[in-house]
């Protein structure tokens, strides 16, 4: 079942120098209980396409095109108190520091309780039970006792834990996840993203990862969408993007992850840079950078060639990829 | 936290320590005390009894130690100007320099923290701009200055309240008070905003910073994502982060309106420690000024030790556990 | 080569952020005129408000000559003994102005010492500087030099304190102003102490302290700069409410301070503008000073805490 559908959204930051569009014709959709990856450079458009689905694009920036549907119904342009009511109740988010993501005033309990009762009409000692259970779910250990316990006292693993109860606690159908393993260890990376798979799986919740790391894609995502200067690029099954890469960013991108075994001497880097929003070529965005460059790529922007669940906007791929 | 209690108290009694010893030396070597106690035609014996029972002959730590010893007691001897005791005078002031500080700390605390919530909450606004260009005045005009408009304004011109004095005041034991009587409330306006005024705008400014600062944290941005209400945001989230800096500067800043109560003492001819300060300064009596010096500190150092508590009780990083506090 | 150095700043940066900065140019247009003012009152004056003869009781207590009753000799009306409003702020100015340069001259002078000797010399003589400049910092400023102001009071025989009052003025104000100055040539120093150069000097048998005050003093001359312009503003209002409170500078002898302290006594008397115009001209100098030295503080943007 489709939870979200997001189709040709634009978002724009009027500025001094003109308007700038932040993310361009960016459409995707998304399943109960799927979890689909966003990857690409910083400044891509990643994050920001996660803040328009949300509503928390910062002002000046606004929505200039495009629709944003949540189970069928627009939700682009709610009025601020509905979409306040709508966010936490039936879109979560996860941040990417758990270190700044949790207000080091108020205890873990009080923080899961409001959140709880804003959205959920519940006496407060059974939004406690709900505070208790969350914090069991995400792997809290004796969460009885740590509830009233303030966020300095837990570990960064154990924060970015809360963090997730915190996003999910009040049933939200789509979650949207800002690189959360980013700012953690290693170690705990695998811990956090494991979690993320089971609770998907269990819950039902959409998932909508936002990664700069093919390898967390690789391990968590179902699906994929890369994106590049504001747009996606190509899209599709994470199986099929990984070994077939149709968009030369993607296999840029693919060729940039070290493989165990492999042992390469440097590790292949795409040339160049990512444009700045307000420096952005007229045709191709990527083109600069493209090895497979043809003269049409300078002229004339790709369009996405497809369907949603699988498409590139690449002038090398001429017919829609089975 | 214990340990950093007891850390905290030997620090203030160092600094009360270093404080006594200015006092101690303002008495010792700014003129002869003993010309005060003996008749000008005096013999060298007369004056040397009078030394010995002073104490003055013996080694200079020895006086030290006796003046604590009496300063804690509360006795600094008699005043040089008009041979009253100096605990009395400063006991006498203190119930009108109180009831002043304690009206403006609190006027400026009322009005300081919603105004710099609301100009912080709305940057834009009309009513934000034109506080920010008075808090701009208000910083920049010498007290004393705005005291003399104050007056022009609403005693002499508009003839509204009263300039001097502090009007009908009513004894409870030794504390007399002007919160009783509409007489001493009026009177107590005009020198009350005058000395709040500051503070009122710089409260403003600092709760405006810091609350602008707060609400770019990731944790009101995460709050806002949960949906959680503006006023839960703006008045639980964000107003309980931007206050505990408040409250550090606002005790330190305490010690600020003891101190230009001197000037609204004067300004008003209130009937205030201040005002008898001045006094003391301008003919030199020794034994006041230092008595108000020590009383003054020792106000200052509660303050501050009770800032700092607060401050451990409040902020929860710092509450839970001593050991990680020094981090 | 630090001369360079400084003056290239100047003639770069500072240049061009004052050429761009509104507030930096009206303020310092403002200063200079106050400083002429100030520095030309014998001649603008239209009268020695301190030469008894030349005030006539006749004329006293003049509206400003502008209003009914006013008369175009006194612009800005006379006080109480006939004293040209005017020609009396000109003199005050002139009196604020040079305590508080003086003074601030005198708390850099020490601020710079001490936080040289602390840095440099480290151990138990910082640990002492800095613990005298923390005990003062903790106290209001206009406390402190109040106290210092009493003490000298009380060492000076009565007769001598209006003669003396300048001096005692200048010496209040600087004690109480030197911490800042400190603090930052202390900072500057204990970090210029570790270089090589300087240890390279001790190897070799040279005192550090010299080459190194050669190296340090450049260094912090932008910051003493800053502190010491906004220091002149808050020494200007620390004299004048020194004088305002009758512990400044006399009657005989008035700054700013001493003639508001002069004009609130006729307020009552709906005489306004001798209090009022001495007021505007110490809020506008203040004012000015105060922008200035927030510009200058951009400017250079040192680290200053």
């Amino acid at each position: 079942m489709t939870i979200l559908t997001v189709e040709n959204l634009t978002v724009c930051f009027p500025g001094r120098r003109g308007t700038i569009n932040a993310i361009e014709d960016v459409s995707l959709s998304v399943s109960a209980g799927e979890i689909l990856g966003m990857v690409g450079e910083s400044g891509a458009g990643k994050s920001m396409t996660g803040a328009a689905i949300i509503g928390l694009i910062e002002p000046p920036g606004r929505i200039a095109k495009g629709e944003i549907r949540l189970e069928g119904e627009r939700i682009d342009n709610l009025r601020p108190e509905a979409m306040r009511r709508l966010r936490g109740r039936r879109i979560g988010a996860i941040f990417q520091d758990p270190l700044t993501s949790l207000n080091p005033v108020l205890t873990v309990g009080e923080q899961l309780i409001e959140t709880i009762q804003t959205h959920l009409r519940l006496p407060r000692s059974q939004a406690r039970e709900r505070a208790i259970d969350w914090l069991r779910r995400v792997g809290i250990p004796a969460p009885e006792a740590r509830i009233d316990t303030y966020p300095h006292q837990y570990s960064g693993g154990m924060r970015q834990r809360v963090v997730i109860a915190l996003a999910l606690c009040a049933e939200p159908q789509l979650v949207i996840a800002d690189e959360p393993t980013t700012a953690l260890d290693v170690s705990v990376q695998a811990q956090i993203i494991a979690l993320l798979r089971k609770l998907a799986r269990e819950t039902g919740v959409a998932v909508i990862l936002v990664t700069h790391d093919m390898g967390v894609i690789a391990e968590t995502a179902d699906r994929v969408a890369v994106m590049y200067a504001g747009r996606i690029v190509e899209i599709g099954e994470v199986a099929d993007v990984l070994t077939a890469p149709k968009h030369p960013y993607t296999s840029g991108l693919m060729a940039s992850i070290p493989r165990i075994g492999e042992r390469p001497e440097t590790l292949p880097q795409i040339e160049g840079a990512m444009p700045r929003p307000h420096a952005r070529p007229e045709g191709c965005a990527f083109a600069p950078r493209c090895p497979h460059r043809m003269e049409i790529c300078t002229r004339e922007r790709p369009e996405p060639r497809g369907t949603l669940t699988r498409s590139v906007a690449c002038h090398l791929t001429e017919e829609v990829p089975a | 936290m214990l340990g950093f209690l007891i850390r905290r108290i030997i620090q203030s009694i160092f600094v009360m320590l270093a404080v006594a010893l200015i006092a101690f030396m303002m008495f010792r070597f700014m003129g002869d005390p003993v010309n005060s106690l003996v008749a000008e035609n005096a013999t060298v014996e007369e004056r040397d009894a009078v030394r010995e029972r002073l104490g003055l002959d013996q080694p200079l730590w020895v006086q030290y130690g006796r003046f604590v010893a009496r300063a804690a007691t509360g006795d600094f001897g008699l005043s040089w100007r008009n041979a009253r005791p100096v605990s009395t005078l400063l006991a006498e002031r203190f119930p009108a320099t109180a009831e002043l500080v304690l009206v403006a700390a609190g006027l400026s605390l009322l009005l300081g923290i919603p105004l710099g919530i609301l100009t912080a909450l709305r940057p834009h606004s009309f009513s934000t701009q034109t506080l920010q260009f008075f808090s701009l005045i208000g910083i920049s005009l010498p007290t004393f200055v705005t005291g003399i408009l104050l007056i022009l304004v609403f005693s002499v011109w508009l003839g509204w309240l009263p300039s001097f004095g502090r009007g009908t005041v009513v004894d409870i034991g030794w504390w007399s008070t002007g919160f009783l009587t509409l007489s001493g409330l009026k009177a107590l306006v005009l020198p009350s905003v005058m000395l709040c005024l500051f503070q009122l705008t710089l409260i403003m400014r600092l709760v405006r910073a810091e609350m602008m600062e707060v609400l770019r944290t990731d944790y009101i941005k995460f709050a806002r994502a949960r949906g959680l209400t503006n006023r839960s945001i703006h008045f639980r989230h964000a107003l309980k982060n931007t206050l505990i800096p408040v409250i550090t500067i606002f005790g330190l800043q305490l010690g600020g309106l003891i101190a230009f109560a001197i000037v609204t003492e004067t300004v008003f001819q209130w009937p205030g420690m201040g005002a008898l300060f001045i006094q003391a300064v301008s003919f030199g009596d020794v034994p006041v000024m230092a008595a108000y010096l020590v009383l003054v500190s020792l106000i200052f150092v509660v303050i501050n030790t009770t800032v700092d508590l607060l401050y451990a009780v409040l902020d929860p990083r710092l509450r839970v556990d001593g050991a990680r506090a020094a981090h | 080569m630090t001369t360079s150095s400084l003056s290239r700043a100047f003639n770069s940066d500072i240049a061009w952020s004052f050429r761009t900065s509104w507030s930096a140019r009206i303020s310092s247009l403002i200063l200079v005129l106050l400083f002429a003012a100030a520095l030309l009152a014998p001649v603008l004056a239209t009268q020695n408000p301190y030469d008894i003869s030349q005030l006539f009781l006749l004329d006293s207590e003049l509206p400003p000559s502008w209003i009914d009753g006013g008369d175009p000799r006194y612009l800005l009306g006379t006080d109480q003994q006939a004293r040209d409003v005017y020609s009396s702020i000109l003199y005050g100015l002139r009196l604020s102005l040079i305590v508080g340069f003086a003074s601030v001259a005198l708390a850099a002078a020490l601020g710079v010492s001490l936080g040289l000797l602390g840095g440099f010399v480290g151990g138990v003589v910082d640990g002492a500087i800095m613990r005298v400049a923390d005990i003062l910092l903790s106290f209001p400023a206009i406390l402190v030099a109040l106290l210092v102001n009493g003490i000298a009071r009380g060492v000076l025989p009565p007769e001598r304190h209006a003669d003396a009052a300048i001096w005692v003025m200048i010496l209040a104000i600087g004690l109480t102003n030197w911490v800042q100055y400190a603090r930052t040539v202390r900072g500057s120093t204990m970090v210029e102490r570790h270089k090589e150069y300087v240890q390279a000097a001790r190897i070799n048998g040279v005192s550090g302290a010299g080459i190194m005050i050669h190296h340090i003093l450049p260094n912090v001359l932008g910051p003493v700069l800053v502190i010491a312009t906004i220091n002149l503003g808050m020494a200007v209002l620390t004299e004048a409410t020194l004088s305002f409170l009758g512990v400044g500078m006399p009657a005989t002898q008035p700054s700013l301070g001493t003639l508001i302290r002069i004009g609130n006594e006729y307020l009552f008397s709906g005489i306004w503008w001798v209090v009022i115009f001495p007021s505007v001209v110490l809020v506008v100098l203040v004012l000015a000073v105060n922008v200035l030295g927030d510009w200058l503080r951009d400017a250079l943007n040192p680290k200053l805490r």
